[in-house]
């Protein structure tokens, strides 16, 4: 059995900060597994600029972002691992892996990062109704056939679904000729950035049809129509309205599941509101020495906040390994979500943190000139008014370590006030 | 192409009846409409194997369904086929119910089917703790189970192929002439010469006789919807459970797969006699399933479900449909295996010996051959093996180490093995019947792309030849800019 400070499973944005930054913080041995053939993760495929203007403050392409981390990555004595798939993590932090050129790999592990991503919802889990034929595929296989594979997989295309992978691909699939008739969103507004909207869908005269969705797919051996229908505040076809749309290929962007199949193998406790995994400040899950990062925690917008976040858990990990006396007594201080908010990302905050928190969050409902508000028992730690709060954009506060200090055993609750 | 019998249609009666002829010294050839075998009824329907107490007593049907379930485990175990022989439950929600569970005991009882018992509500919820309160017994089964129909189906090619039986796929027949005490078989790849036809269309069974003028029976296109859930829903059914019986059929049911996922379903409606090839699935009988599912396990919802899906069931347009096995009234050549509805799946080891039968009689110039090979080798499946057993594995061949599929686990290996094997995947969907990637919870969003790639590899052409089930069912257009 091989034996290392830190495995870090995956080589994304997420697995690569938190490589880079644990062995900043003192981390000797450190290994990443990765599935794919490179490391960069989904950022091989996002070809398209906007990347790293938080981070580097400039904007960058995908394979571009992650190159810089690559390249940083290599002027360590990090180990890297490619096409290497995680299939277990045992008792007493053993992750073994399987691989072409080593067969079955068994490691032994001081902690562990998790940074395996998130994928796509498939039209399974979205129960269309009709037929089995081709050209039914997510935004994100799409994007790999044309950015990876070089292959156009249609030419007269619907969208369902206003995330951002399927605003892009508007963009992209018009770029390579195809016609992209519309997007069409369930919901009243967009799931994507409003950045997105304008630049891969407005800029290029293309509908974004909301409270929309389709209800039939229509064809036997390729795609050959779909039936759209608009929908009433309860998301319930509303009668008459229903239209045929000709379309050889429909592609979904119907939201991102963060990859817990490992973690859930681990016994780790899962948010089911994030899918991802319960952490506390520095994203260590309810199993000592495993932490979790990214989208397999929880799903961000932009990959700038990814960095952020793993970093935070590089050195989260890095203490763990570098502590030789185990922290025992250690009181937490929960977060909640309340009225208007969806979830709230760390679940657990220690009360001794030696850091000030971001509380990443999500809003449920689109508001105008409402105020989050962040509460503990009677005290009120933030309050701020903002022109406009969306589902489809990340927020976060910081919330000072002193202050967490001075409160008692409260949950901190978030909530937007109208 | 001259053969001595030719086998139309490669679902489960067609490949078990050509592997059963090819125990003889003789050449068959099995001719498919579609790109890949299992492509109809047998690969969309409930996979149970069935005990017998449906049928009427003294039909076809009962009597081969009996027999096909009591050789069900042995065919699967020969074939390296998933079989699990877990029993069925038949739950009664009244009193009236508990008199049907009468009947079906009788009937069974008179089919033969062993071992049944009528059991207590305190018993059927020790046998399904998720099962509704308003459950208050049950007819018990102990000898139904559940198996991979498509594997069967392919199982059964690939031994007979071993054997020396031809399969021709894109080989749809669409005219039959008779001269000369011999078929032409006109098909979409050229004329087939047959001395015997046997006749096993599935749903298309009735158009294949009409061409030899046999128009003594018509099939009905039942449509049957189904969802597939994931397998962390596999700890709410441990048995097949099934609602008291109607006209249509034996209803709804809910049921754990070979594989470990969750199915229910199916409908039953019957569709135009030209709609033979709409599997589409509908809201209105989606939703009928959810409402049916929801009287028997009240905890089991579809959040989980990985796919719905529709097949439809070949119905002998009759009111006492029995299976139509038996050599044509119009040509003594030409035998008709039609109208093989449920229990059909369950039947189809004891059809492929009873027609096995009748050829010996009506041909009895063919004999046995002394060198038949009657298992099928195990392909590779490595997530079902040890670490030791797998790094062996690894060890001789690497790509057997290089997973595609995450959901399911399945590695590179595996999906070469099954294109490669006799009568191999040609397609993304027939590489999913005989892998299971892509059968995952993601549904084919991380390796669908690989298994593209690997297909258009491993046969030689380019990515955008490549299709999901044959035919005009392309995944990818030309080249980027």
């Amino acid at each position: 059995m091989l034996k290392y400070d830190l495995v870090v499973i995956g080589g994304g944005p997420a697995g690569m900060a938190a490589a880079l930054e644990a062995k900043k913080q003192g981390v000797k041995k450190i290994i990443i597994l990765e599935r794919a053939a490179t490391l960069g993760g989904i950022l091989e495929q996002c070809i398209h600029t906007g990347f790293g203007l938080h981070y580097f403050g400039e904007e960058l392409s995908g394979p571009e972002y992650a190159y810089r981390f690559i390249k940083e990555l290599e002027e360590t004595d990090i180990e890297v691992k490619v096409d290497t798939m995680v299939t277990d993590i045992l008792t007493g932090n053993v992750v073994v892996a399987t691989n072409n050129t080593d067969g079955i790999i068994e490691i032994n592990a001081t902690a562990i990062i998790l940074a395996m991503g998130c994928r796509e919802r498939p039209r399974g889990a979205l129960d269309i109704p009709g037929s089995r034929a081709s050209g039914i595929m997510t935004a994100g296989t799409a994007q790999k056939y044309v950015n990876i594979d070089g292959y156009i997989p249609g030419k007269k295309i619907v969208i369902l679904g206003s995330g951002d992978i399927g605003l892009i691909m508007a963009r992209r699939m018009t770029l390579e000729g195809a016609k992209v008739e519309m997007v069409c969103e369930l919901m009243p507004y967009s799931g994507g950035l409003t950045r997105n909207i304008v630049q891969c869908l407005d800029d290029l005269g293309i509908p974004l049809k909301l409270s929309c969705t389709v209800i039939k797919t229509h064809g036997i051996e390729r795609l050959e129509g779909v039936t759209i229908a608009n929908v009433d505040e309860n998301r319930r076809v509303i009668p008459g309205t229903e239209q045929y749309v000709e379309c050889d290929t429909l592609m979904l962007s119907v939201g991102l599941i963060p990859e817990n199949e490992l973690t859930r193998m681990a016994g780790i406790i899962i948010d089911p509101v994030t899918n991802g995994a319960v952490v506390d400040e520095y994203r260590q899950t309810s199993r000592p020495g495993i932490f979790a990062c990214g989208n397999v925690l929880q799903v961000h917008d932009l990959v700038d906040y990814v960095t952020a976040e793993s970093q935070l858990a590089g050195v989260g990990a890095a203490k763990y390994i570098l502590s030789k006396s185990k922290q025992r007594g250690i009181k937490y201080i929960a977060t909640k979500a309340d009225k208007g908010v969806r979830y709230v990302v760390p679940q657990n905050i220690n009360s001794a943190t030696d850091q000030d928190v971001k509380l990443y969050f999500r809003v449920t409902d689109v508001y105008k000139n409402a105020k989050i508000v962040v509460t503990c028992g009677d005290k009120v730690l933030y309050s701020k008014k903002k022109i406009k709060l969306c589902p489809g954009e990340m927020e976060y506060v910081i919330i000072k370590a002193e202050e967490i200090h001075g409160l008692d055993k409260k949950d901190i609750v978030v909530k937007v006030e109208v | 192409m001259q053969y001595d019998v030719a086998v139309i249609g490669a679902g489960v009666c067609g490949a078990m009846i050509t592997r059963e002829l090819s125990k003889y010294d003789l050449k068959v050839v099995m001719l498919e409409k579609c790109n890949d075998v299992a492509m109809g009824t047998s690969k969309a329907n409930s996979a149970i194997v069935h005990a017998g107490f449906d049928a009427e007593n003294g039909t076809l049907k009962a009597k081969l369904n009996v027999q096909g379930a009591s050789l069900m485990a042995y065919y699967c175990n020969k074939l390296s086929v998933p079989y699990k022989n877990i029993g069925s439950l038949v739950v009664a929600y009244s009193w009236d119910d508990m008199k049907t569970l009468d009947v079906l005991f009788e009937r069974g009882f008179n089919n033969g089917v062993p071992n049944m018992e009528i059991i207590s509500q305190e018993r059927l919820r020790r046998m399904e703790p998720y099962i509704s309160d308003k459950a208050i017994g049950a007819l018990w089964a102990p000898t139904a189970g559940i198996v991979s129909p498509y594997e069967l189906t392919i199982a059964a090619t690939e031994n007979a192929v071993v054997n020396g039986a031809r399969v021709k796929r894109n080989s749809g027949v669409f005219a039959i002439e008779y001269k000369d005490e011999m078929f032409f078989l006109s098909t979409a790849s050229g004329v087939i010469k047959a001395k015997y036809v046997i006749n096993c269309a599935g749903v298309f069974a009735d158009q294949i006789a009409r061409m030899i003028g046999d128009h003594s029976f018509k099939i009905i296109p039942r449509k049957g919807e189904y969802y597939l859930l994931d397998k962390t829903e596999n700890k709410m059914v441990n048995h097949v459970l099934f609602m008291c019986p109607s006209k249509m059929g034996k209803g709804i049911l809910v049921t754990p797969t070979a594989h470990g996922n969750v199915l229910m379903g199916p409908t039953a409606i019957d569709l135009d006699f030209d709609s033979k090839l709409d599997v589409d699935t509908t809201i209105e009988g989606l939703d009928e399933v959810k409402d049916a599912v929801r009287s028997v396990i009240p905890a089991l919802t579809t959040r989980n479900a990985i796919t719905s899906f529709a097949g439809l069931r070949a119905h002998i347009d009759s009111d006492e449909a029995d299976f139509v096995i038996a050599p044509s009234e119009k040509n003594g050549r030409f035998i008709n295996v039609a109208g093989i509805e449920s229990p059909g799946l369950t039947a189809a080891p004891a059809i492929a010996r009873y027609v096995g039968k009748i050829f010996n009689e009506i041909a009895p110039e063919y004999k046995k051959r002394e060198d038949f090979i009657s298992t099928r080798k195990a392909p590779v499946r490595m997530n079902e093996l040890s670490v030791e057993e797998r790094k062996a594995i690894i060890e001789k061949d690497k790509r057997y180490g290089r997973i595609i599929c995450r959901c399911e686990g399945i590695t590179e290996g595996e999906i070469v093995d099954a294109i490669k094997a006799p009568c191999g995947a040609r397609d993304v969907d027939g590489v999913k019947r005989r892998t299971r990637a892509g059968m995952g919870r993601c549904q084919g969003g991380f390796c669908g792309s690989k298994v593209v790639e690997i297909l258009a590899r491993e046969l030689d052409v380019p990515m955008n030849q490549i299709t999901k089930h044959g035919n005009r069912s392309k995944i990818l257009y030309n080249k980027t800019k």
